[in-house]
């Protein structure tokens, strides 16, 4: 169901913030956070995850193992 | 200024070579009738350039070297994201040539940012120039960047604008740049061949995509050129700045100037690569070496035939405040301005303390042509390092250098190739014995060193390890003072008391380029 950002390798950078399709991302303490409930792993909208692929720190945006896995309405 | 190629897609642009023929020369900044070598960019006045470029220089540190003495720049950190990865950059840690938010530096709103800028520029009237260049791209944070510009034209309108970007976005904001009067852009071009590119660049982000390897280069490199050729079409002046990297790009930058040269570029800064394994970047960690000193220098003048070169760079982080070579942001913090209520901006004392910089200047531009009157006709040519505050004065002291200005003299008079960073010799008003030889490897390849005053202990290891350390001319102009020295160095040569020796190579220094005091 959706991505998450480890928080202490963010650099706050924001450059996935306007990426997002589904506008799930934003700013918490100088770090970003992903809504979990807005997320659909860019499904629909782009191959690829748009903050994974932006992201300058590698292993920064993950699956969040805590949802399963978004699938696209039928 | 026309470009008829300014307005193609990326997939028309013409090969290289067809190119270079077809607009070559006629752009850029003029070439002066001294060899036909162009300086205007580095250290020319207004004999090397039209008036028009003048005006747009002369108080710009950046684009100009004999301005950086007088007048100050100061950068914003509001553009954090980026939309490239580099080898020579980490955003995870505070490196070198890098602020990043949280660590040091802390990133700006707009609004925060318009009234620092206002703060800066009241308590330093000598602050021209207010660029964005980071920490991230300037223009991969469109909306943040330009209504930053937009605050400041409002309130200080006599604040040039500047911003510097890797040309990814950059064809699709030339308008906006344009229509912002910004001046001066500059570029980091790196390379104009993919096959280089991608041993500098491991991706890009490019229309929702992650693109890697050599067609991530491919991109970014038509991205640049069309962009270049935007802006100067635009009349905005450009410079380049490129990063030498030794084994990978650094025969390859005699093709980047052509390149950038034929495009039209005013300005071409080609720095050493800074690369401590501490940064914690790919060439930090894989051990790839910057340049020596002379390595640089190299490259630069067989540059300068083409084209202006740009020496006087600091490679400067994107929150700098305050004189090329001096950093005084942690007088500007975010705390600190908050803490002001209201800032008034005081436009009329700015203009008269800069009238007064325009008096000085022009006096040690006669000094300077005075001292050139007699001078030799001779090969030799040495380097003399500067221990200076600004002014374009001989006016610091040895022990409190951070830096040294580097002067070529010969029989065509003074030229400015660089400045070495070293380690604060003095702490505390004791010197200290650990720190001389690294200020001695950093100025290896100079005659003499002039300093406003020197101790005993370093005077005389100078002296042992070959450079006439010189306090005589204490406060007096840098320029003139060379030429003076210059000349009876020379009479001595011919008088043969000395023979005249080329010096060794010199060491850049590594690590962070923040002031220490």
């Amino acid at each position: 169901m959706a991505y998450k950002i480890i928080a202490s390798q963010c650099t706050g950078c924001s450059a996935c913030e306007p990426e997002c399709p589904n506008v799930a991302i934003r700013e918490k303490n100088g770090t970003f956070i992903i809504d979990p409930k807005k997320c659909t792993e860019c499904m629909g909208h782009f191959d690829d995850p748009q903050c994974v692929a932006v992201c300058p720190v590698d292993l920064t945006c993950i699956i969040d193992n805590a949802y399963p896995r978004y699938e696209v309405p039928a | 200024m026309q470009s008829t190629t300014a307005s193609v897609g990326i997939q028309e642009i013409k090969p290289l070579d067809q190119l270079l023929e077809k607009i070559a020369d006629h752009k850029g900044c003029g070439t002066s009738s001294e060899g036909g070598k162009a300086s205007c960019g580095s250290s020319g006045g207004p004999a090397d350039m039209a008036p028009e470029v003048w005006e747009k220089v002369k108080n710009h540190p950046c684009y100009s070297e004999e301005a950086h003495h007088h007048y100050a720049r100061m950068h914003v950190a509001v553009a954090p994201a980026c939309n490239i990865q580099c080898n020579y950059c980490n955003r995870k840690y505070d490196c070198a040539n890098e602020s990043r938010p949280g660590v040091v530096s802390e990133k700006l709103t707009p609004e925060q940012a318009s009234k620092k800028v206002l703060a800066v520029a009241s308590a330093i009237p000598q602050m021209t120039v207010l660029g964005i260049a980071g920490p991230g791209d300037p223009l991969a944070n469109p909306a943040k960047t330009f209504k930053t510009f937009e605050l400041i034209a409002k309130t200080a309108p006599d604040i040039k604008l500047c911003l510097s970007t890797n040309g990814l976005a950059l064809p699709d904001h030339v308008d906006t740049i344009k229509g912002f009067n910004v001046d001066h852009v500059t570029i980091t071009i790196n390379m104009v061949d993919p096959e280089v590119g991608q041993h500098i660049y491991p991706w890009i982000f490019w229309k929702n995509k992650r693109v890697t390897g050599i067609e991530a280069a491919r991109i970014l490199t038509e991205r640049q050129m069309l962009g270049l050729e935007m802006l100067t079409a635009a009349g905005v002046l450009c410079k380049i700045n490129s990063v030498m990297i030794p084994g990978i790009n650094d025969k390859h930058l005699v093709e980047v100037n052509k390149a950038v040269k034929s495009r039209g570029a005013f300005l071409h800064n080609i720095m050493p690569l800074i690369s401590a394994p501490e940064h914690g970047t790919v060439f930090g960690l894989n051990g790839q070496r910057g340049p020596t000193a002379q390595e640089l220098k190299a490259l630069q003048d067989s540059c300068e035939g083409d084209m202006n070169m740009m020496r006087h760079c600091r490679q400067c982080r994107a929150d700098a405040v305050g004189l090329l070579g001096e950093d005084r942001s942690a007088e500007f913090t975010t705390e600190k301005i908050d803490e002001m209520s209201e800032v008034v901006y005081d436009a009329a004392t700015r203009k008269a303390y800069q009238e007064l910089v325009e008096a000085e200047r022009n006096e040690k531009v006669a000094a300077k042509e005075a001292a050139m009157a007699d001078l030799d006709v001779t090969d030799i040519k040495i380097l003399i390092a500067v221990a200076t505050k600004g002014q374009g004065r001989v006016n610091e002291h040895f022990g409190h250098a951070t830096e040294f200005q580097i002067y070529e003299v010969g029989s065509a008079g003074t030229k400015f190739v660089g400045h070495r960073r070293v380690d604060l010799y003095c702490q505390g008003g004791f010197g200290e014995e650990e720190a001389l030889p690294s200020v001695v490897n950093a100025i290896n390849d100079c005659h003499a060193v002039f300093v406003a005053k020197i101790g005993g202990c370093p005077r005389d290891e100078l002296k042992a390890a070959g450079i006439d350390p010189v306090d005589r001319f204490a406060h007096e102009f840098i320029e003139e003072s060379a030429i003076t020295y210059f000349k009876e160095y020379f009479a001595k040569v011919c008088a043969r008391e000395i023979v005249h020796q080329v010096r060794g190579d010199a060491d850049i220094r590594q690590g962070a380029y923040i002031a220490a005091a």
